[in-house]
């Protein structure tokens, strides 16, 4: 097999490694042993070094849906379908994803393996809260069924587990229940970070949240924001035209960002002008709409490959979540610091998580903040630097989003992590689940290190 | 509902083409080896487009088996698919005569075997097109493929002799010639990203091609004139160039 260049959404780290992909678990097996050590890719939309290893082993070509209970909202399907295929197969029935990332192109296996959340989280908790039952093979190649009352340590490991503890290949789970595929969006601006503050609470009962925020602007508008809101719109809601046939989305067209744009495009200026532009569109304080669900979940997804825009060097994003009582002080300190270095963020999207108690899922009741930074010299130092913060403040970092993070600051930060990994011991005891990521998060647990080409 | 009849079922080309197939309303029959496999592909049909789709077992080196399978058929088909075929390892070919024959039976005396067969079929219903994925492998031989290529050469000859016999009646044929395409076939090769298509843009390609009725399309088109350079340099030139 011939090596080739991989890399994840971030286009950081590139590794030069082997990729195959398998449409029966027999294949996978083979797989498995023929391979020291490999790590499950689905769509790669997690930004930094998880999906990658020396060999990487892609779910996409075992996508096939096994059932849809269209009676009652269950889909059983396998790892590498998408969030896209199943949102086309069940929104015309009236269903709809229990928790989505904000982006569609992802698949299921990734959804579980990063236990990842959405705008809902404060209500519906994350994604691995609704799946019912899955097949994961393990290391020795025995597929095991696993639910939270069956092989219930293996079950808990996975969901969060970024692929350690094997690899998913298929997934059942729950849907609800939609009238239409329109969102009845509400937008507020908030010109400071006290308002959003505020009014991140007073909206909680709101199923679905999150809030834009300007990382630029200092002085009494530090933390200007608009806040997202959104509820799934009954058919009773719907202008007559819409409601003809509303589980039926309008025609869109995509976009795509054709190229790298060079590094030096997205300057300071740049990114200032970029978030006036979007602040002062909205001209009222509040405006209410009624939106496909597409533009609301998916704001990204219109322009494909839009990660480019970032140039060759690629880009890391930094996504933290800090303990309710402490998340104004510690993110009024961290936006400050990344005001004064300038290093800022095309997007930063701040969110209001409600309580979670998992072996390793990301959240934790409070709130939540993601930036994007451009790669360039200077950076993982500064990023070092933020991390000390989330250390002092008992926040921790999405590993979906890592590429950088210390072993220490996941030791410290992840309550649970010796369980997890006592039980990613148990069934993957030769660590053939191994990513680049992982190495370098538990390299003092790991018997065999597995290096691999960075470059 | 038409029928379509796909041969290698479980082939990557093959199942970007039964998608394809299956949103368009067709009846979907995948034949091959997989029985397990293909169930579960023909399950995946039925939920993404409510489509009709079966499986039907099917071995292209098994040629004894070839009548009894048309026979068998409880249709006549629209369009017929050959998606079947095995690269093989020609370094071990050369030396061991079971892995040329497994290329050879699996890329050409397979296909001729099956489509001798449905041609009858075909022409007796005065309808149908039969469309076989050959490859430009076919069109001069390389040291690094050419028992492959000769079998693909054999295919696609047989496919314009078949064309030419059947050009006054219902039926149809069409020659498909893929370049590089991203399946499991390809895996782990170093293939150039501009030449290489994805199954999903190549599975339009042939649907396309069926409904427009080509006798021949290559895909991506640009092989077309890549080929057309290689087909012309002067052999003294060719053999001693080290083509990837
Ligand atoms: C624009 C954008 C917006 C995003 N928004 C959010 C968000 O709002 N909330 C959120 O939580 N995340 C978000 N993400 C991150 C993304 O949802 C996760 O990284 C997700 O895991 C990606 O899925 P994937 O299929 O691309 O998996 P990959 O990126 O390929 O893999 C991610 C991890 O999952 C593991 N994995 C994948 N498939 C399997 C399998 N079958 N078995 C075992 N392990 C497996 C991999 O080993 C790796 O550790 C966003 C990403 C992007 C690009
Ligand atoms: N990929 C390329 O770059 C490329 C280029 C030019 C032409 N082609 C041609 O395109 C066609 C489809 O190939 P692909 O790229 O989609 O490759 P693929 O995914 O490797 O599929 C090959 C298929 O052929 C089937 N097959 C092999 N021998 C068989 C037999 N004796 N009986 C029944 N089925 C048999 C295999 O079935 P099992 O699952 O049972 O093994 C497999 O599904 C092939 O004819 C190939 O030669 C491919």
């Amino acid at each position: 097999m011939q090596k080739k260049a991989i890399t994840n959404w971030g286009n950081y780290p590139v590794i030069d490694a082997t990729e195959s992909s398998f449409q029966t678990v027999d294949q996978l097996r083979v797989q498995l042993y023929r391979n020291k050590a490999s790590i499950a890719r689905g769509m790669g939309r997690c930004y930094g070094d998880a999906a990658l290893s020396e060999h990487i082993i892609s779910t996409l070509d075992c996508n096939n849906f096994i059932s849809f209970d269209t009676a009652n909202g269950i889909i059983d399907c396998q790892a590498g379908v998408t969030l896209d295929n199943i949102l086309q197969v069940v929104v015309p029935e009236g269903w709809f994803l229990p928790v989505t990332p904000g982006t569609r192109y992802i698949t299921v296996g990734g959804a579980v393996a990063s236990d990842v959340h959405g705008k809902n989280h404060h209500v519906d908790g994350t994604f691995g809260e609704h799946v019912i039952d899955m097949d994961v093979m393990i290391g020795d190649g025995s597929l095991i069924t696993c639910s939270s009352t069956e092989h219930s340590d293996l079950f808990q490991a996975t969901c969060g587990g970024m692929g350690l503890t094997g690899i998913i290949t298929r997934v059942k789970f729950a849907l609800k229940p939609v009238e239409s595929c329109y969102i009845n969006e509400k937008k507020i601006k908030a010109k400071n970070l006290d308002e959003i503050f505020d009014l991140f609470q007073q909206y909680k009962h709101v199923t679905y949240s999150v809030a834009w925020i300007d990382c630029l602007k200092g002085g009494s508008n530090f933390g200007r924001s608009i806040l997202m809101l959104g509820e799934h719109a009954k058919k009773s809601e719907l202008p007559a035209k819409l409601a003809a046939a509303p589980l039926r989305l309008p025609q869109q067209a995509n976009l795509n960002f054709p190229f790298y744009l060079p590094g030096f495009v997205l300057n300071k200026l740049s990114i200032k002008a970029f978030n006036e532009v979007f602040y002062r569109k909205q001209i009222a304080k509040e405006k209410q709409s009624i939106i496909p669900y597409t533009p609301f979940f998916y704001p990204l997804d219109a322009v494909q490959n839009w990660n480019r825009m970032y140039g060759r060097r690629g880009f890391v994003q930094y996504q933290m979540a800090f303990p309710l009582s402490v998340s104004k002080e510690a993110l009024i300190k961290l936006l400050d610091k990344i005001r004064r270095k300038g290093f800022g963020s095309f997007l930063a999207v701040l969110k209001l998580f409600g309580e979670q108690d998992s072996l390793i899922s990301f959240p934790m009741e409070g709130y939540t903040l993601a930036l994007d930074f451009p790669v360039r010299n200077g950076l993982f130092e500064f990023l070092d630097e933020l991390d000390k913060l989330v250390d002092e403040y008992g926040g921790r970092i999405y590993m979906s989003k890592d590429a950088r993070m210390s072993k220490e600051l996941l030791h410290k930060s992840y309550p649970h992590i010796d369980t997890f990994w006592s039980i990613v011991e148990k069934y993957n005891p030769d660590n053939k689940l191994a990513s680049l990521q992982s190495a370098r998060l538990f390299t003092h647990k790991i018997k065999s290190n597995q290096p691999c080409q960075i470059y | 509902m038409p029928d379509i009849l796909i041969l290698g079922a479980s082939s990557g080309i093959a199942a970007a083409c039964a998608h394809k197939y299956a949103a368009n309303g067709y009846t979907v029959w995948l034949a091959g080896r997989n029985r397990a496999l293909l169930q579960t592909q023909a399950s995946d049909l039925a939920i993404r487009y409510k489509a009709q789709a079966h499986v039907l077992f099917f071995d292209a080196v098994d040629y004894e088996s070839h009548k009894a399978f048309v026979d068998s058929l409880s249709f006549v088909p629209d369009v017929v698919l050959l998606a079947f075929g095995y690269l093989g390892d020609q370094t071990l070919a050369e030396r061991d005569w079971q892995e040329s024959e497994r290329i050879i039976g699996s890329n050409y005396t397979g296909a001729v075997s099956i489509v001798n067969q449905l041609a009858i079929l075909l022409e007796k219903n005065n309808k149908g097109v039969i469309a076989g994925i050959s490859s430009v492998a076919g069109l001069r031989g390389k040291k690094n493929n050419y028992i492959y290529g000769s079998a693909k050469a054999g295919f696609t000859t047989y496919l314009s002799g078949l064309r030419n016999k059947l050009a006054k009646t219902g039926v149809h044929v069409l020659t498909i010639l893929p370049g590089f395409v991203d399946t499991k076939m390809t895996e782990g090769m170093k293939l150039s990203k501009p030449l290489t298509a994805q199954p999903e843009a190549v599975a339009d390609d042939i649907y396309n091609a069926i409904s427009k009725k080509k006798n021949v399309i290559y895909t991506k088109s640009l092989w077309r004139y890549i080929m057309f350079v290689i087909s012309n340099i002067p052999e003294p030139i060719y053999k001693k160039l080290s083509l990837g």
